[in-house]
C-alpha cells in the first residue's frame, strides 16, 4: 500500500473501495443471470407445439457471435496493457477495435432475433421462446450498455488523457466487459449447444 | 504521477494480477480451444449425446475458470481476497437458488404430471 490511489496504477488496483463496490454489483448481476438461466432450463421443453431449439438455432451464426465477443475481450485486454504503459494512442486504438467487435456481436444477435420473429418464433409463441428472448436479450442489453460506456471512455481518454480517474473507470469497464464474455460462455453452452442437441 | 521509482513500477506490473501480454494471449488461446471443442462436438456430432453434453458442460466450466483467472485476474492473493471471497459467496447463493429452484420445479412437474 506504499502507493495510493492517485497514480494510474493505484487507481486500477483491485482492492480500492470503488472497484470493490463495482465488483459487488457484478456479483449481483451473476445472481440475476443465474435466475434467468434457471427459468430457461425449467421451461426449455415447453414449446407449446411451436418450434424448439433444434429447428431454430443456427450454430454457425452463434459461433461467429462467440468469436466476436471473445476477440473483443482480448482486444480490451490490450487496451488495459496500453493504459498501464501510459500509451494514449494504444488505448484509443484498442478501445475502438473492441467497440467494432462488440457492435458486430450485437448486430449478429439482432439479425438472429429478426429472423426468428420473421419465422413466427416470437416471445409470445411459447414459454421456451419467452425465456430465450428474456435471457439472451438481457445479455445483449448489457453488451449494448457496455458499448455506450466504451464510447464514453474513448471520449474521456481522447480529451482528458490517461489520468488516474480515467484509468480507474477503464479498469471497471474492463471488469464489466470480461464479465459479459463469461456470461456468454454460459449462454452458448446452456441455450444454443444444448438446444441444438434437442 | 510518474515520480515513482523504476523498481516500484516493475513491482506494480507484475503484481497487478500478472498484467502482461502473455497472460492475455494464454487466456485467449485456451478460451479459443475451449470454444472450438464444444462447438465441434455438437456441430459435427463427434460423440454420442450423453458424452457431448458432458463435453459441453466441462468445457464451459473450465473456460469460465480460465477467463476468471486470465482476464478478471481472480486468484487467492491478499489483494484479491475480497473479490475472490465475494465471488465464492455468490457461488454459494447461486447454488442454493439454482439448485433449489430446479429441485422444486422438477419435483412439482413430476407430482402434477404437467408434461403428460
Amino acid at each position: 500500500m506504499s502507493h495510493g490511489a492517485n497514480t494510474v496504477h493505484g487507481a486500477s488496483r483491485p482492492d480500492t473501495i470503488v472497484n470493490f463496490g463495482f465488483w459487488v454489483y457484478l456479483m449481483s448481476d451473476v445472481i440475476l443471470f443465474s435466475m434467468l438461466f434457471t427459468m430457461f432450463v425449467v421451461v426449455s421443453d415447453n414449446t407449446f407445439g411451436g418450434p424448439g431449439g433444434a429447428e431454430l438455432f443456427k450454430l454457425r451464426d452463434v459461433f461467429f457471435e462467440t468469436m466476436a465477443l471473445l476477440f473483443s475481450s482480448i482486444t480490451f485486454g490490450f487496451a488495459m496493457l496500453s493504459m498501464h504503459a501510459k500509451h494514449k494512442g494504444g488505448v484509443l486504438l484498442w478501445l475502438l477495435v473492441t467497440f467494432i467487435f462488440g457492435v458486430l456481436f450485437v448486430t449478429l444477435e439482432l439479425h438472429e432475433f429478426y429472423e426468428l420473429i420473421h419465422e413466427g418464433a416470437t416471445p409470445q409463441t411459447s414459454a421456451f421462446l419467452s425465456a430465450f428472448f428474456t435471457l439472451v436479450g438481457t445479455h445483449g442489453t448489457h453488451v449494448t450498455f457496455g458499448l455506450i460506456w466504451i464510447l464514453v471512455m474513448v471520449g474521456q481518454v481522447a480529451f482528458k488523457g490517461v489520468t488516474p480517474p480515467v484509468a480507474s473507470r477503464l479498469f471497471r469497464l474492463a471488469l464489466f466487459w470480461h464479465f459479459l464474455d463469461i456470461v456468454w460462455i454460459a449462454v452458448f453452452s446452456t441455450v444454443y449447444l444444448s438446444g441444438v442437441m434437442g | 504521477m510518474s515520480h515513482s521509482p523504476a523498481h516500484e513500477e516493475h513491482h506494480e506490473d507484475t503484481r497487478l494480477g500478472g498484467l502482461n501480454v502473455k497472460t492475455y494471449i494464454t487466456g485467449f488461446v485456451l478460451s479459443l480451444i475451449l470454444t472450438i471443442i464444444p462447438f465441434g462436438a455438437v456441430g459435427f456430432e463427434w460423440f454420442d449425446t450423453g458424452t457431448t453434453l458432458i463435453v459441453v458442460a466441462v468445457a464451459a466450466v473450465v473456460q469460465i475458470l480460465v477467463q476468471m483467472f486470465f482476464f478478471l485476474h481472480l486468484d487467492f492473493s491478499a489483494e484479491n481476497a475480497w473479490n475472490t471471497g465475494s465471488a465464492l459467496f455468490s457461488v454459494l447463493i447461486l447454488a442454493v437458488l439454482v439448485g433449489g429452484t430446479l429441485w422444486l420445479m422438477y419435483s412439482l412437474e413430476m407430482r402434477t404430471m404437467v408434461g403428460m
